[in-house]
Formats: structure tokens, C-alpha cells, sequence
């Protein structure tokens, strides 16, 4: 059954009839074409397909696109400057090599963007807890967690 | 300008690659979709054992969208998926090489495995379509255990009734056995390499599509290697002509091993795409993967290591089962022989070792390389049954180990290596002092008081890398060349493409190779762009594994960028009316010796493009050199590591406190993107040793086929590592002095952790546990001592 749904994706409005079991995930990658989103699970465990859902993080293949009638969605697209330049948490990931295949590496950044959101004075221990929903299998989780340190600190400079 | 800038090698530059990663705009199989794309779902055995009585695919024919499905019987005719390694065994008799099928034929043999494509017009209508398969299995006994697998009585393949597939040997079983004889000691140890499963973050994927203007195919797929990907395929399997296929491996995330292969499914579909006349694409879901990535691992070994009095090595016997799975993947014959028994020697001297391998089929996923492939089971022997020595004998076990160690080089083993060059004191001395064993003592204490017991391991690892010596490889079985291909092409401004046939799927090639190039041709790194995983573009190449891309991949690259000099050397000699000889190249400016006058590098280029002025007589135009490396040995990195655990003995919770490490990978072109693989090595080994373990119930089927039911290492399973690359001993025979760094986390890992495992548990009398050391196997392994 198809269902008519309007949400914002990366600021841009989106309406579109869709079947209603269709994932924000496979909405994302198919419908709009936004590959950045990954697919690396079917369990909900890898977290590569996470995405901003009003503000939060959230694993866009466990949410029925149906759901999101009115809600504002940003992927990795949308929060890379259009200028070319890379938002501090892009940055901070490939000054400290945080990222190898990049096939988690969009999730990771989403997540760690909501996790400094909300926890913007967050130590080494604490990174590594509020990661625990990505799955990386290059990195070993070091380099990241340098990253997201690293960018606490620059995203800290930027909003007071 | 160029004269001043410091050279590339050596500085940690931030990855080329990483922007488009970043921005998400890389593109990864699953993201290419083709003009009248289709979807293909492959029907898969639920049964490890059984035999297809009949399938009926009517009702799927007629179902919503489908366009066709195809059978085993459909693709009868065509050959089964090639191994590329013939092993034989110790009579002399070749292994026993089972058709495996693109499509199940009469039988299945292992849980997964593919029984009909269905192709559809979204992916959604084909598995709802293969849903309405009818099949009718008759389903037989399984074969599952790798001990037992020679014992069962029921046979995975008529053509080996026993399941063995080959038993192997290699060393003086006459010596060995002599030098037992005269030991003051004798250690024995039997142990378990617990079967793992790659799981790559990118799940495997293809799109294949048939162009009948001139009767070519393109593939789209997950591969660490296209070109053998395509040679095997089309060669050994489909019988279209090699140069009518091109495959195309783009941004791949991730590899470990489990994307080297020929599979099934790219197979399959490149075969349809002609008759259903339509592009076909296909991605694993996660449970896909986990059935049917090959594994990795799975032996089962007994080891004796005999000692003379005062703790030297004599000898060491091995006798190892290896599970090969229900069919033969691209490389599995080799793996737990070439790139097992070989490396028995480890860091030591040992005079005479002795190996015996029985491969075994059995109703599980093919087992073929998985990161470190033969090397991390040998090193995790050897380290497991040193460490034990030691304990025996109570002799420090780094005294133990020094006292045995290889300092004079080349140093030929008994098992057909010789390592050219390496200093393991040196990586042994260093880790003790970065992982503060001075101040053990004292945090052992403090554990102590918070009623937890810590435990510290040692592992010295060595690999063989840089796969390899074509020459050596075919004698020993190998059933291809294991050289390197690379083309530099100068454009006509002096900018540089660089066609490389390794393969990056994380390593960072980009960069690396680049970093090389831009140095010898003293150009900016972004003068320089590195093109790979396409056979439309890049002219040949082996591929990706056994942390060969450095080595021999970086040295093709080497090769070329000399011809490029010398070229250019004779077209500036002519543009400055001197003699060849007389032009020296450096820091990008070809100059003639002891005097000013010199051309730039892109001055060369152009003037070779437009060759107005130009020794046309003699040298043809153009700036464009190929060249193919085959290498005269092995590269042999090496190291030491040092595991601090925490375990609780009420939960048996492992806690991993300290890692440190020590690498000697010759010389190092990016230290950042080395340390990075070690990192990523060192939790693979970490989750080796303490997480993960494949598991199939007794009917074949996977107990573990998720990520909820096996175990990835996650951020909070990992300490801090320290990691420090030695000032390293460079590989003696290749133009880097690279010896390889991708494996060496994995492989130097597992035997740390489980040394320190066992050194925590050793004062409650627990002298043995296996991989994946979960609190279950540690709580039990404590109680049954507490009794």
C-alpha cells in the first residue's frame, strides 16, 4: 500500500508516495539517491545507516520512512559545507585518520555529531561508550576516538 | 622550488582518498545503478546436507515483476568455480578437487549455499518471488566437527570418501624425530584455531550487465582483485573470451581476505545478464554474508616442542586438521600449508621441524584466507606452546625467547623460508619498555586489591609477506604468477596517473603510491593521482593480500617511474646538446652534472608530447612506461607484543588494560596509515582471542549468523594501543626496503591476549583455554579448577 509522506531532507522538501514498509534507509539510498548512507547490517547493529532525525541520531534502517511525516532529516550530504570545505567532525576524522574502507565512516560521524551534541566535554572512556552502536572493522576504534576528541574540542571553539 | 621541499616517505600526509569518504560521495558497488537495472536474489539451502529431489518454480515464474530464474540445471554446462593452489599430497597423489557449482547441482552441501537466481524487476518482487520456490530436499547427515570430519562415515563429496582433501607434509620427519630423542624436554600442546567469519562492513556485491553491441560484459563487484576475478571467470568458468569481459572493483569497504575470490553470485550473474538481456545487480544482506563470505581459520593441532637442558629449541612437530568447508574457495589448499607450516620456525632457530596437514572437507561455508591467512594460526602455536615451555621449565619466557631467537641473517629455515633480514631483540627490547613491564608488578597488586587478577602475555610473531616469488609459488603448487603490474603515465603538462594493480579497499593506496611517485618524480601530491580496481583501465595486476600492495605492487611502481627517468634523461640530453650519461635527474629537474643548465620535469613531458624538438631518430614520443615486478623472496616483517588483562574471576570477564606494540616493517612510507593497520589488525586478533568464534550446531546449521550472535569488536571492547614502529631492519631485495604491514596486528595478537589470559588464571592452576576466551570459558575454566 502506498502511503503520501513530506519531510525535509537535508533542507530540502521532500514529497513522495511511498510503500508503507519502505526503511529511511533504502528511502535515502533508492529514492533520493543519497548514497552516503550506508547498509551494513539487517539486524540494527552496525549503525552505518545512521542519519539525524530532528537533531538525533538515528539508524535509518529501523525506521519505517511512513514515520517521518513532518520530521526534518540530514544525512552525511547534508552536513558537508557547500563550499567544499568539511564540517569539524569530517575534518578532525581525516586529520587523525579515523576512517580506512569508509563504508562506516557517514555513520560514524553522525553518530559522533549527535554524541558531542549532547555531551560536549566528553572524555576518551566516554567516547568509546557512546560509540558502541557503530561497528568499524579497520580501524580498531583508536583513530576514531582521537577524532571525536579532537573535534569536541574544535566544535567547542566554534559555539561557546 | 622542488629542491627544497622535504621528501613525502616517511611524513604522515593526510589520505587523498579520505574526502570523498567523508562527504559521502565515494562509490561502492551497491551505489552504481545501470540504465534498466534488475534485481537479482539467490534461493539458498537451508540444509547443511541434502540432495535436491526436485524444484518446482512455477508459482516464483509468474509471481509480480520476475523477469527469470535459473537453476543448477540451467548452467550445467558451465565449469565449476576454479581453486588456484594445487596441493598434493604426501604420496604424491594430486588433492581431491570437487566440482563447486554456481548453482547447486543435485546436492547442497553447506547451509547458504546458492540454489536458484531469481531476477526481478526491484529486489523487494525477487525474494518475495524465491519465497514461492518449491524445493524438495531429501536431507543427509552432516558432516560438521573438523576433528571427526575424517572419521564420519558420511562423505560431503563421492570423491573423497574419507573428506580428506589432501594430507601434506613438509620438513625431515627423520631429524625431528632423532632430536626428540635426545631432548631433556618435551612440551605438548593441543589447540583450536576457532573459525572466524570476515564480515567486512560492506556486505559483498555485483551488478553485471551485457552489452550486445559487441557481445561484452561489465562487472561491478566487491573485489580485492579484478583482474584475476575476471581471468578466472571468464577463463575457467564461462568460457567468454577474456577480453570481452571488464570488471570494474570500485570503492570497496573493506576485504580482510573474504573479497579475493571468485564467488558464486558475480558468477551467476554475469552468466544471466546475457539472457535475461538486462542488468543485474546483487547485494548481500548481512545473513548472506555470514553464510557464505569464505570463513576463515578452523584447525585443530597438536604440537610438541622438544628442549635440551638448557632450554634450547631441538625440534618441533606439528600435526594439524584443517577445515576446508563443503567446496575448495580460490586459495583455501594453500593457506593452511604454504602460509601455515612454513612459518613454523617463527623468530627461531629450531633446527628441525616436522608438519603434518589433512585438509578436510566437511557441510560447513568454504574456509580460505582470512587477514594474516595461515600465518596468525602458526604464530598463535608456536607463541601458545613457547609461553607454556617456559612456564614448564620456569624460565622467563622473553629469557626463553631470546635464547632462541635467528640473529645471523639470511637465515634459511627448515621449513623452506629464508628470511632476509630482521632484529628481534630489538622489537622485543622496545616493547618491554613501551608497555612498562617494570611497573607490572605493581598494577598486578592493585588489580589484586580490587579482588581481580591480571595476567601478561608475550607474542614475537613473523610473517612471510609479499606474495611472491612466481617461481617458488608454481613450484609449490600455485596455479598463477604472484608479481605486480603498474603503469605511469605522464601527461603532457607534467601531471601523473599512476595505474597500479594492487587494490585499495582502505589501505590508503592512493596516498601511499603517491607519496612514492611524487618523491621520485619531485612533483606536489597533487600532481600525482593513483588509479586501481578497474581492467578497463589499469593493464594487469594480482591484487591485493597477504600485505603484498607495498612490497610488490609499490616496487611495479618503482620499476616504471625508472624507465620514466631514463626516458627522460635522453630527451633532456638532447634539448641541452649533451651526451646521455652526462644528465642526472633529482628533485624534479633533469640537470646536466656539475653545471646549471637543467630542464623541469614537466618541460620533459611536454617536449615529449610535442616533440618539435625532439630525437625522433632514436626514441619514439610519449611519457608512458610499463612494468611487471616479480620479487626474488618473501618479505618477513616482524615483532613483538605485549597483552595486560584484567579478569574478573567471578563474571570471567577478560578486560584488555594494555596493548602494546612493536613492528618492524622495513621502511615506511606513511607512518600513519601503518599504525592505523596495525590498530586494526591488533582488534581483529583482540577479537579473535576473547570475541569471536564460529559456531555451527551439529545438523550444520550457524549458530552464529548475526551480528547479535557474533561478536565484532566494539569501541569499549578496545584499550588504548600503543604502538610503535622500530627503526626496522629494511627488506633487503625489493627497491622500498617495504616489507608489509597488514596482517601483522592480526597475526602477532591472539597468542598475547591468551598468554595473558592464562598467566592471570595460572595462580588458580588453569593452564589451558581456547579461542574466543568469553566469560562463559572463563568462569568455567575457573570453576573446574576450583573443585
Amino acid at each position: 500500500m502506498a502511503v503520501p509522506i513530506e519531510l525535509t531532507v537535508n533542507g530540502k522538501t521532500v514529497a513522495a508516495e511511498v510503500e508503507a514498509d519502505t526503511l529511511l534507509s533504502s528511502f535515502l539510498r533508492e529514492h533520493l539517491r543519497l548514497t552516503g548512507t550506508h547498509i551494513g547490517c539487517d539486524t540494527s547493529s552496525c549503525g552505518a545507516c545512521t542519519v539525524h532525525v530532528g537533531g538525533r541520531a538515528v539508524k535509518s534502517c529501523n525506521v519505517l520512512v511512513a514515520q517521518l511525516h513532518g520530521s526534518e532529516v540530514t544525512t552525511i550530504e547534508g552536513i558537508t559545507p557547500r563550499d567544499g570545505s568539511l564540517h569539524p567532525m569530517q575534518a578532525a576524522f581525516k586529520a587523525c585518520h579515523g576512517l580506512q574502507c569508509g563504508f562506516c565512516t557517514a555513520g560514524m560521524v553522525m553518530s559522533a555529531i549527535d554524541l558531542l551534541r549532547h555531551h560536549p566535554h566528553t572524555t576518551d572512556e566516554e567516547i568509546r561508550a557512546g560509540l558502541e552502536g557503530n561497528l568499524c572493522r579497520c580501524t580498531g576504534y583508536q583513530n576514531i576516538v582521537k577524532a571525536v576528541a579532537m573535534a569536541a574540542k574544535a566544535m567547542g571553539r566554534q559555539r561557546p | 622550488m622542488n629542491a627544497a621541499r622535504a621528501p613525502l616517505i616517511g611524513r604522515s600526509v593526510e589520505r587523498k582518498e579520505d574526502h570523498r569518504f567523508l562527504t559521502g560521495v565515494g562509490q561502492y558497488t551497491d551505489d552504481i545503478v545501470l540504465p534498466g537495472q534488475s534485481y537479482g536474489f539467490f534461493l539458498r539451502s537451508p540444509h547443511a546436507h541434502a540432495r535436491i529431489r526436485s524444484i518446482d518454480a512455477g508459482a516464483a515464474r509468474g509471481a509480480p515483476g520476475v523477469l527469470a530464474i535459473f537453476t543448477g540445471e540451467d548452467l550445467a554446462g558451465i565449469g565449476g568455480l576454479p581453486c588456484g593452489w594445487l596441493i598434493k599430497s604426501v604420496d604424491g597423489t594430486p588433492m581431491k578437487e570437487p566440482k563447486h557449482p554456481v548453482l547447486a547441482e543435485g546436492k547442497v552441501r553447506h547451509v547458504g549455499e546458492q540454489v536458484a537466481l531469481v531476477v526481478a524487476e526491484s529486489a523487494a518482487q525477487a525474494k518475495a518471488a524465491a519465497a514461492l520456490i518449491e524445493v524438495d530436499y531429501e536431507i543427509l547427515p552432516a558432516v560438521v566437527e573438523t576433528a571427526a570430519a575424517a572419521a564420519s562415515g558420511t562423505a560431503v563429496h563421492d570423491l573423497a570418501a574419507d573428506n580428506v582433501c589432501y594430507t601434506w607434509s613438509i620438513g625431515d620427519e627423520g631429524a625431528v624425530t632423532a632430536a626428540f630423542a635426545r631432548a631433556a624436554h618435551v612440551t605438548t600442546l593441543r589447540l583450536v584455531n576457532n573459525r572466524l567469519i570476515p564480515n567486512a562492513l560492506e556486505p559483498r556485491a555485483a551488478n553485471a550487465a551485457h552489452s550486445p553491441g559487441d557481445d561484452s560484459y561489465t562487472l561491478y563487484v566487491t573485489s580485492q582483485n579484478p583482474h584475476v576475478e575476471r581471468l578466472l571467470m571468464t577463463a575457467f568458468v564461462l568460457g567468454i573470451p577474456e577480453h570481452k569481459m571488464r570488471v570494474v572493483a570500485p570503492d570497496v569497504g573493506g576485504g580482510f581476505g573474504s573479497k579475493i575470490y571468485l564467488y558464486a553470485e558475480e558468477t551467476a550473474l554475469v552468466w544471466a545478464s546475457k539472457r535475461v538481456g538486462r542488468p543485474i545487480k546483487w547485494t548481500a544482506e548481512r545473513s548472506e554474508s555470514f553464510l557464505t563470505d569464505a570463513h576463515g581459520r578452523d584447525h585443530v593441532s597438536t604440537a610438541e616442542l622438544a628442549l635440551d637442558a638448557q632450554g634450547h629449541f631441538l625440534a618441533l612437530r606439528v600435526h594439524t586438521t584443517a577445515n576446508m568447508g563443503a567446496y575448495l574457495s580460490t586459495f583455501a589448499s594453500c593457506i593452511p600449508t604454504i602460509l601455515y607450516a612454513t612459518l613454523l620456525a617463527g623468530q627461531y632457530a629450531t633446527p628441525h621441524i616436522y608438519c603434518t596437514v589433512q585438509a578436510v572437507f566437511t557441510n560447513t561455508t568454504p574456509v580460505d584466507a582470512y587477514r594474516g591467512a595461515g600465518r596468525p594460526e602458526a604464530t598463535y602455536l608456536l607463541e601458545r606452546i613457547v609461553e607454556r615451555a617456559a612456564r614448564e621449565l620456569r624460565i622467563d619466557p622473553v629469557e626463553l625467547r631470546r635464547r632462541n631467537f635467528i640473529r645471523k641473517f639470511p637465515h634459511a629455515t627448515p621449513v623452506g623460508l629464508t628470511y632476509d633480514t630482521g632484529d628481534y631483540d630489538a622489537t622485543l627490547s622496545r616493547v618491554i619498555d613501551l608497555a612498562d613491564v617494570a611497573g607490572y608488578a605493581a598494577r598486578k597488586q592493585a588489580s589484586a586489591a580490587k579482588g581481580l587478577l591480571r595476567g601478561l602475555g608475550y607474542s614475537c610473531y613473523i610473517e612471510a609477506c609479499g606474495l611472491a616469488p612466481s617461481n617458488i609459488a608454481g613450484a609449490l603448487g600455485a596455479r598463477a604468477g604472484l608479481f605486480e603490474a603498474a603503469e605511469v603515465r605522464v601527461h603532457p603538462t607534467g601531471k601523473v596517473t599512476v595505474f597500479t594493480g594492487s587494490h585499495s579497499h582502505g589501505q590508503g593506496h592512493e596516498t601511499t603510491f603517491a607519496q612514492v611517485v611524487a618523491d621520485r618524480l619531485g612533483l606536489s601530491l597533487e600532481d600525482v593521482d593513483i588509479q586501481h580496481g578497474d581492467t578497463g583501465k589499469v593493464l594487469f595486476g594480482m591484487g591485493t593480500y597477504g600485505s603484498r600492495s607495498l612490497a610488490v605492487g609499490g616496487s611495479a611502481i618503482v620499476k616504471a617511474l625508472d624507465k620514466i627517468i631514463s626516458k627522460g634523461k635522453k630527451i633532456a640530453a638532447h634539448l641541452l646538446e649533451a651526451s646521455d650519461a652526462d644528465v642526472e635527474f633529482e628533485h624534479g629537474e633533469f640537470r646536466i652534472a656539475g653545471t646549471d643548465r637543467k630542464k623541469a620535469f614537466a618541460e620533459i613531458a611536454l617536449a615529449a608530447y610535442v616533440p618539435h624538438n625532439y630525437p625522433l631518430g632514436t626514441l619514439e614520443p610519449g611519457l608512458n612506461e610499463n612494468a611487471f615486478y616479480d620479487p626474488t623472496n618473501f618479505t618477513y616483517p616482524a615483532g613483538s607484543y605485549v597483552c595486560e588483562v584484567e579478569v574478573d574471576p567471578l563474571t570471567g570477564k577478560v578486560r584488555v588494560d594494555r596493548f602494546s606494540a612493536s613492528d618492524d616493517f622495513g621502511n615506511v612510507i606513511n607512518p600513519m596509515i601503518v599504525e592505523g593497520q596495525v590498530q586494526g589488525g591488533i582488534a581483529q586478533g583482540i577479537g579473535q582471542a576473547l570475541l569471536e568464534g564460529c559456531r555451527y550446531n551439529e545438523d550444520g546449521q550457524l549458530l552464529t549468523g548475526s551480528f547479535t550472535d557474533y561478536a565484532l569488536p566494539r569501541a569499549d571492547d578496545m584499550p588504548a594501543l600503543a604502538i610503535e614502529l622500530a627503526p626496522g631492519t629494511p627488506c633487503t631485495h625489493n627497491p622500498l626496503g617495504a616489507k608489509g604491514c597488514g596482517e601483522a596486528g592480526a597475526i602477532g595478537t591472539p597468542p598475547a591476549v591468551i598468554n595473558a589470559v592464562l598467566d592471570a588464571l595460572a595462580p588458580l592452576g588453569v593452564t589451558d583455554i581456547d579461542m574466543p576466551a568469553t566469560p562463559h570459558r572463563v568462569w568455567e575454566a575457573i570453576r573446574r579448577h576450583a573443585r
